[in-house]
Formats: structure tokens, sequence, C-alpha cells
């Protein structure tokens, strides 16, 4: 069994101290612990953070392994400082059934480089049309908790009051993909002074807040929990603001992407900027922040999302919607969050920790860093920077807009349960399953 | 010297008066006995339609023929694009012939910005989706120019389905550009959200705008938005924003009448004001041969290789 | 898209202008255009039929001189026109685009006419050959004649000019410059060192009379 000292490193900000990984939990914390049998590691300057949780991201496996596959995708996922991912059903067969969450969830734990979390599907092959066997789901192997037709909207009524009050039977969550299907038909991009001017079709804000406002009030009427997917809009944290001081239980997340990009990168038609939902304005990324700040928003989750050469080197309107995001996700927020002072690293460990694990109802997983807990650990180096090389990425897939920019702190290791999945910045050598959970 | 012509917002003043300059040059060759130039010989311009535009396309190919550049119609249909090839294919087949210039079509907007990326000739976008359509914009400006003696300060109305149009997007910052004043008339169901961001004026109410214009421009309305909502019925949107005999009598004794074409002769227009002597709808199809000259010309008659014969 | 310099624009001289000396002053240019006027009438018996094609710029400036002249002498108009030869030059690709001049035929065009072509300077030929070109497409002249106010020598193709004005021979590291009062301010022609970025090969130095002028 891996037995690690990570010496002199900084948890959450406070004062350097040791911390011993062994038998999968964190043995002791505290100063000057002796080495006794424990690998060393110097982490002078480096920040601990629980290992980070994603509560949304598109593995590809089954259907487009040349996009990405469980194992290459929670590599990139280890390598971001990730040691949960939640894999989203939008697969080829979709997550509709036990067998293929729990297909999925073999599939993340023989890889070993995180935990893989399968979400539901809400609707068979999410097709809006009836509810999916989710008690089957929710009592399988893979234990799914989050219930979600992500890429699509569970936009009728009917369908998502059912589906918000079953989950309550097994505290499951429905994790809603925003988009009123009518007012996006053919949409490419925000509708806004950009697509007026570039001649695509607008993505219009209230296409998303329209519907976040009925989940709302939905929820809010049959007393379930709704998470709201990648929200993306000034109007939609207003709304979720609003919902929360009424006591409804939603909960949210945003990309890293729209905490930092905007929607005139999409002047040059290259379609590594094309996302579902669009990216936004100044003014919502602004908003965003503000929301994530404030805990309105309650999680960072990547939608990282795969796609192969080539369904992007395309005319933009013939491109798929979507952009990588879990190996760059901590330094792009550092960049949005902590470079700007919004958040501190206690604030980006709850952010992208401890309230994903707490919304996807995640045992052993989102800290806290103290005796007894798991062994699920990231150390950052906030001081470092990195240039996002698209070429050295471990997805399989290579579009990320990120390309060329220098963003700040790097991902030096990252612990699952005591054993390092990442070292220096690298795979760790041991590689091979982790032991479940 | 620019290497392709993708928006006619990358055109600065200096530019755009300099193809128009180089346009009316080229319209004295066709009337010349001998209406052919040598001054593309060798060179390769590939007319690559994925979208069927037999005028626009025609215009193009006489252009090209006119200054004696080889010319390879490249249609959509029949072609490795049907196929299943993707643009980025088709570029690089469009390289290993050794295109100089390719003059592109295509239905969605944005798609010459992205072959422009991919080969090494002049891109030239002949309308891209609803994005834009500068040449159609030039020879609008030509047209304009040589009826009304100067493009500054000229009070132009564009009058239709402007969140569609890509000669509405290519007109409004063109004649920006050159010193006019754009006013867009359509139903509000017809203007971007973002128009606010134009150097244009925005009016729902045709009568107002049309005694101080001096250009009225009326653009196509699709058939497929008919059925989408975008107005009541067709009657409606002829009676509010179409140009009938008693409109265009409102207009300035000056003023003329355009018409980017086809047309929909009884519902935007009517038939007796596209043949009147104001309209201008036939001599933008001969200004067009004589534009799409200049800018060919103009991007390719450069040192684009810079190599020796 | 932008281009080489107008050259319907005067633009200064340059190259060294203190190391250029003259060769034809003011003076000189007036008497040399008054005798190719002179040898115009003589050779074709009046000024019957003779049409005069300037070369923009300085060609098309020194063809309405030398029609004045004609003109005085006949006492009758002469016709005048400008043939601009850019599109049919076959070193686009080396040089650049450009503006186009203007091209105007007289009326009556050149159909049967003895057409005089007049430019500034006579260097490779290849300004020559595009202008036949251009006139072939025009029309059917009875004659092509050609009148330069210099010939400086360096031919690369079979041509010779009818009227020159003065012969100057040079080598090809000089430069003549000709300068004409409604461009430049006075008449008067200099030959001065060759611009070294324009004289690095054979190819570049075949630039002719604007070329000559610019830098
Ligand atoms: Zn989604």
């Amino acid at each position: 069994m891996s037995n690690w000292l990570l010496r002199n490193v900084t948890i959450l900000g406070a004062a350097p101290t040791d911390l011993h990984l062994a038998d999968g939990v964190i043995a002791e914390v505290g100063r000057g612990l002796a080495t006794g049998g424990a690998q060393v590691f110097d982490a002078a300057g480096l920040v601990a953070l629980p290992g980070l949780v994603d509560l949304h991201t598109h593995l590809r496996e089954p259907g487009r392994e040349d996009a990405e596959t469980v194992a290459s995708g929670t590599l990139a996922a280890a390598l971001g400082g990730f040691t949960a991912v939640h894999a989203m059903a939008n697969t080829d067969p979709a997550a509709d059934t036990a067998g293929v969450v729990e297909q999925v969830w073999r599939l993340g734990r023989d890889a070993g480089h995180c935990d893989v979390f399968p979400v539901g599907a809400v609707t068979v092959r999410r097709r809006g049309e009836q509810l999916a066997e989710l008690g089957a789901m929710a009592d399988s192997a893979a234990r799914v908790r989050v219930f979600s037709d992500d890429g699509h909207c569970v936009d009728d009524a009917v369908l998502m009051r059912r589906a918000l009050e079953y989950v309550k039977a097994f505290d499951g969550v429905v994790a809603q993909h925003a988009q009123e299907p009518r007012l996006t038909h053919a949409a490419q991009m925000n509708e806004g002074v950009v697509s007026a001017r570039l001649g695509l079709t607008g993505w219009p804000a209230v296409a998303e807040e329209s519907v976040i406002a009925r989940d709302c009030l939905l929820a809010g009427h049959v007393g379930s929990r709704l998470h709201v997917c990648h929200v993306s809009t000034a109007g939609s944290v207003e709304i979720l603001r609003w919902a929360k001081a009424k006591g409804i239980r939603v909960t949210a997340e945003v990309t890293p992407h729209h905490l930092l990009l905007t929607d005139d990168l999409v002047t040059g038609y290259d379609p590594v900027y094309k996302v579902n939902p669009p990216l936004r304005t100044a003014g919502d990324v602004a908003a965003l922040r503000a929301a994530l700040a404030d805990g309105t928003i309650d999680a960072v989750a990547t939608d990282h999302a795969p796609h192969s050469l080539e369904d992007k080197e395309t005319e933009w309107g013939a491109a798929a919607f979507g952009m990588l995001g879990l190996e760059t996700a901590l330094g792009v927020v550092a960049e949005a969050m902590v470079s700007t002072g919004l958040l501190d690293w206690a604030g980006v460990a709850d952010r992208m920790a401890v309230r994903p694990a707490r919304i996807g109802r995640l045992d052993g997983q989102g800290g806290p860093l103290e005796p007894g807990a798991p062994a699920n650990v990231v150390l950052l180096d906030p001081a470092a920077t990195v240039t996002v090389d698209p070429g050295s990425l471990a997805s399989r897939s290579r579009n990320t807009p990120y390309a060329g920019m220098t963003l700040p702190t790097r991902v030096v290791a990252t612990f699952l349960r005591g054993r390092p999945t990442v070292l220096d910045g690298k795979p760790a050598e041991s590689g091979g399953p982790g032991g479940g959970r | 010297m620019m290497r392709h012509l993708l928006s006619a917002g990358d055109l600065s003043r200096d530019e755009a008066l300099l193809v128009l300059d180089t346009a009316a040059e080229m319209a004295r060759v066709a009337a010349a006995p001998v209406k052919k130039l040598p001054t593309l010989r060798g060179r390769t311009v590939v007319n690559l339609f994925f979208e069927d535009s037999t005028r626009t396309r025609t215009s193009f190919e006489l252009a090209a023929k006119r200054l004696s550049a080889d010319v390879i119609n490249f249609s959509a249909k029949g072609s490795a694009v049907s196929k299943g090839e993707g643009l980025k294919d088709t570029a690089l087949t469009l390289e290993a012939m050794g295109a100089d210039a390719v003059v592109i079509r295509h239905a969605m907007s944005g798609a010459p910005h992205r072959l422009a990326g991919w080969v090494r000739g002049s891109v030239v976008n002949a309308g891209d989706g609803t994005h834009e359509h500068p040449t159609q914009a030039l020879l609008d400006a030509f047209t304009m120019r040589s009826r009304l003696g100067r493009l500054e300060g000229l009070q132009v109305t564009l009058v239709g389905d402007i969140l569609h149009s890509r000669v509405a997007r290519s007109n409004v910052l063109l004649l920006r550009t050159l010193g006019a004043e754009v006013t867009l008339v359509a139903p509000p169901t017809l203007i971007p959200v973002g128009v606010e961001d134009w150097p244009a004026q925005v009016s729902y109410d045709f009568d107002r705008v049309l005694p101080k214009s001096d250009v009225v421009m009326m653009l196509r309305v699709q058939r497929e938005r008919m059925g989408a909502v975008y107005f009541p019925s067709v009657r409606e949107y002829s009676r509010r924003y179409g140009l009938d005999a008693a409109r265009m009598a409102m207009l300035p004794p000056e003023s003329v009448v355009m018409h980017p074409g086809p047309m929909n002769r009884g519902m935007e227009i009517a038939a007796e004001v596209a043949d009147s002597p104001r309209s201008t709808i036939v001599e933008q199809v001969t200004n067009g041969v004589s534009v799409r000259m200049a800018v060919l010309y103009l991007l390719l008659g450069g040192a684009m290789g810079g190599a020796s014969e | 898209m932008t281009t080489a310099p107008d050259p319907r624009r005067p633009r200064p001289v340059s190259g060294d202008r203190t190391a250029a000396h003259p060769v034809l002053d003011a003076a000189d240019v007036t008497r040399v255009l008054t005798r190719m006027a002179h040898e115009i009438l003589e050779k074709n018996g009046g000024a019957d039929d003779v049409v005069l094609l300037g070369i923009p710029t300085r060609g098309s400036t020194l063809a309405h001189r030398i029609a004045e002249q004609m003109a005085s002498v006949e006492q009758r108009t002469v016709p005048v026109g400008s043939l601009d030869v850019t599109l049919y030059r076959d070193d686009l690709r080396l040089r650049g685009v450009r503006a186009l001049g203007r091209t105007e035929l007289p009326p009556g065009g050149v159909d049967g006419r003895i057409v005089v072509l007049v430019d500034d300077v006579l260097f490779s030929g290849r300004t020559v050959r595009a202008a036949l070109d251009a006139i072939g497409d025009l029309g059917r002249p009875a004659a092509v004649q050609l009148a330069v106010l210099v010939d400086r020598g360096h031919r690369e193709l079979p041509i010779r000019a009818d009227y020159v004005g003065k012969n100057i021979p040079t080598s090809l590291r000089e430069t003549v410059h000709v300068l004409l009062a409604e461009h430049d301010g006075r008449d008067g022609v200099l030959i001065g060192p060759a611009d070294l970025s324009r004289q690095e090969s054979r190819q570049e130095s075949r630039q002719e009379s604007r070329q000559d002028t610019s830098s």
C-alpha cells in the first residue's frame, strides 16, 4: 500500500504543515511528522486541496472512442487535479439503463486514474418522451444519483416534474441542460451584437433563463432537488438567486470557459469556440464570476467535451458543439477567480471539490483534508504558469480554446486514495486499478 | 496588398475607392471592340459554389475570363463535396490544382474565412450564409456613384429581410466606409437583435423614410421566411414594406431604386417600379462584371508568390 | 487592398537628387518637344489622320504638349488621347498591382489613323510592347509610330523609336528622372545613381519611365 509524506504543504492557504497519506486515508496532519517508511514529497510552496470533483464530463465511451475513452478522459482528469468525474449520459448507446452505467463505472475503475460516477439519462435514449429506469440505475453498482439528458433539455414540463419527483426516492438530483428548443432552433452562437455582425443564428439568453425559471418553480412545487448545468447568463444568475432566497433546493454549476471567454472570440469563425451553451458577453462573465464567488453558483463543472478533428475542422455551422476542459479547469479558475481576488484557495476547494461532491452525494470525495478522511488530494503550485499546448494534452481530442494561452498555477501531483495518479505534472508510473471505492 | 476579400468591412476607404476606380476603367473595356484583356493570363480562378447562384457565378466567370484567367467551375453538385468530403479536403484539392483565387459561395456564414485559413491563393467571398456578400456591396456602391455622382452624404434606405441578408450586412459596412448614411426598414421581426451596434438607423415606417431617400434598395424576401412567422402574410408584408408606384412617387426626383436580384415581382417590388427609369437593376448586373474584374485584378495582379518568371 | 503608389498622382523625385546631374534643362525640353512636333508633321506630311496617344502619366502630358506645338504650326487641333497599358503588362507578378491610369481615345478612335505613341523614357521596350497589344484591342490603325523624350538604351525587345528627343546612353546602375512642370514643378531630365534596392536584378531594372522617376 502506498505511504506518502507530503512535507511543508499549505492546506487551503494556512501555514505549511506535513500531510501523511497511508492506507488510502489521511493518517496524520501536523508539523515535523516522522518519516517512518513513507516516501517523502517535498511540497514546499505547494497548496493542497481536496481532489477535485467534476459534475459534468463527457467521456464519449461507449460510441465515440475516437474522440475520448474513459481511460484517456480520466487520465486528463487526473492531470487536471480531479479525483472524481461524473460521466455524462449522452454516449452511444445512451447511459439510460443499469447495464450501460455499470459498464462505464467499471471502465473507470479499471483505468484507475480517478473515480467515475456515471450520470443516468432522465429519459429513454434521451429523447424526452418517457422516463428511463432511474431506480434501476440508482440501485446498480454505479449507484447513480445524478440524472441528466445533457445535450438535450427536458423541455416537457410534465416529464420534468415527474423526473424531479421520482428521484426523491433515492435522494437523486435532476441536472437540467436548460435550453428551450424552439427558441434555439438552428442557433449557432449567443444572440447579440456579435451574432448580428457575423450572420450566425442567435441563441438568446432567454432560452436558458426561461427553462431555469420554470424548473425552479417546479422543484419548489414538488420539493425536489434541481441542479442547473452550465449556467451561462447574468439573467440565469438572478433567477437562481431569487430561487435560493425562496428556499428552493436548487444548485448550479458554471464552466471554466464561461468564466473566461466571450462571444467576440467567434469573430474568426473558428469552431474551437463553438460550445453549448454558447460563449456570452463580458457582462455575463462578470455576473457568473460574482455568482460563483458569493455561492449563488455552487460549483465549477468542466463540461469537458472532446471532439475529433473532423468534427471541428469544418465550417462553423457544420462543427460540433463543445470544448475540452479537464486539464485546464484549475488554471482557468485561478485566472478568472483567484488572480482577481474573487476566491481564495479555500473557496476554490469548496466550488471544485466540496460542493460538487455533495451535489453528487459522493462519500469519500470532496475532503476535508483531516485525519481519517480518504486521501484524495491535489497539490498545485500557485506560483507556476502553464502555456497550453494542445499537442501535449492527455485527451484524445485537441479542441481546447486555450491553445497558446498562459494560465496561472500548475497541478503538480494528484493522489487518489493515497496513491499518486499524477506526479510532477505527469501521469504517475504505477497506473493500474486503485482498488475501487 | 490584401490577400482575401472576405468582408466589406475589411476595406478601408482608400481601398474601396480603388476598387471602384479600377472598376470604372474595367467598364471601359466592356465598351471596347475586344473585351478581353491579357492581364491574368496563366492564372487560375476557381468558382467554388456550394449554393446555386447562376447569376453570381456567371458574373465572376465572365470577369475572370475577360482578364484571360483560366476558370474552373467547381460546383457542389456532382463533386467530391456531395460525396461527404468536407470543405477542408476540398481546399486541399484546390491547392493541388494550383488555384490562384477561389471564389466561394456557401450556405454557411464564415465558410470563406475557414477556407482562407487552408489555401494559399486569394479567397473571394461570393456570399456566405446570412453573413456577407462584399462584391455585391461594391457593385451597388459603383452603381450609386455612377447614377448619382457621389457616395458621401447619400441617404440610402435598405428595405426588407435585414436579419437574413448578406447584401444588407455588406452594404451597411461599405456605405458607412464611403460616407453614405444608411437607414434600415423592415418589420421588427426581420431586424437582428444587436443591430444597435450597426452604423445605421432603423425604422419600421417605410413611408416616413421615402421622401429623404436618395437610394432605395429593396431586398429579396426568401420564400422560406414566408411560413416562419416573421410576418402574418405576403399581402400584409407587401402592403407595409413593398415598393409600388404610389410609394415610388414619394421619392425625391433624382433618387434611384435598386435590387440585388432575383426579384419577387409583386411582393417586395412592383413590376412597374422594377421596370421604371429609376430602376438600376439591369445596370447592377452589368456593373457586377466590372467590379469583379477589379477585385480579381487587385487581388491577383499583385506580387503574390514573389518568384521570378 | 493596397497597391503601389498611384502613378497619376505627382510624386517627388527620389533617389539621391544631390548626386543626380542635369542632362536637359527646361529650355532644352521645350526645344526638343518643338523639334519632335515638327518631325511628326514632316514625316506624315501634316497632321491629317494623326492621333497622339500618351502613356500615362508623363507620356500623356508630353502628348498634350506635342499636340499643342503641332496645332500651332498647322492651325488646327490635333486629337490626343491616353492609353494605359497596365492591364497589358507581362510583369504584374513582379511589380505588384497598381492603380490603373486613364485610357481615353479621341473621338473617331484609332481605326485607319496614324497613331503616335508618346512616352517619356524608352528603356527595355516592354511598355511599348504592351501598348501595341492594347492598341490592337482598340482598333486597327493605318500605322503606329513611337515618340519618346529620352532613349536610354538597354532594349530587351526589337523595338525602336521613330522620334527621339535625346539619346542618353546610361548604365543599368543609373536612373533617368524626367521632370515635367505639371507633375514636378519644373521641366528637366536628370541622370543619377539608381536605388541600389531596385538594381538587384535585371528584371527589376526593366522598370520603365514611371519607375525611373520614383523610388
Ligand atoms: Zn449540456
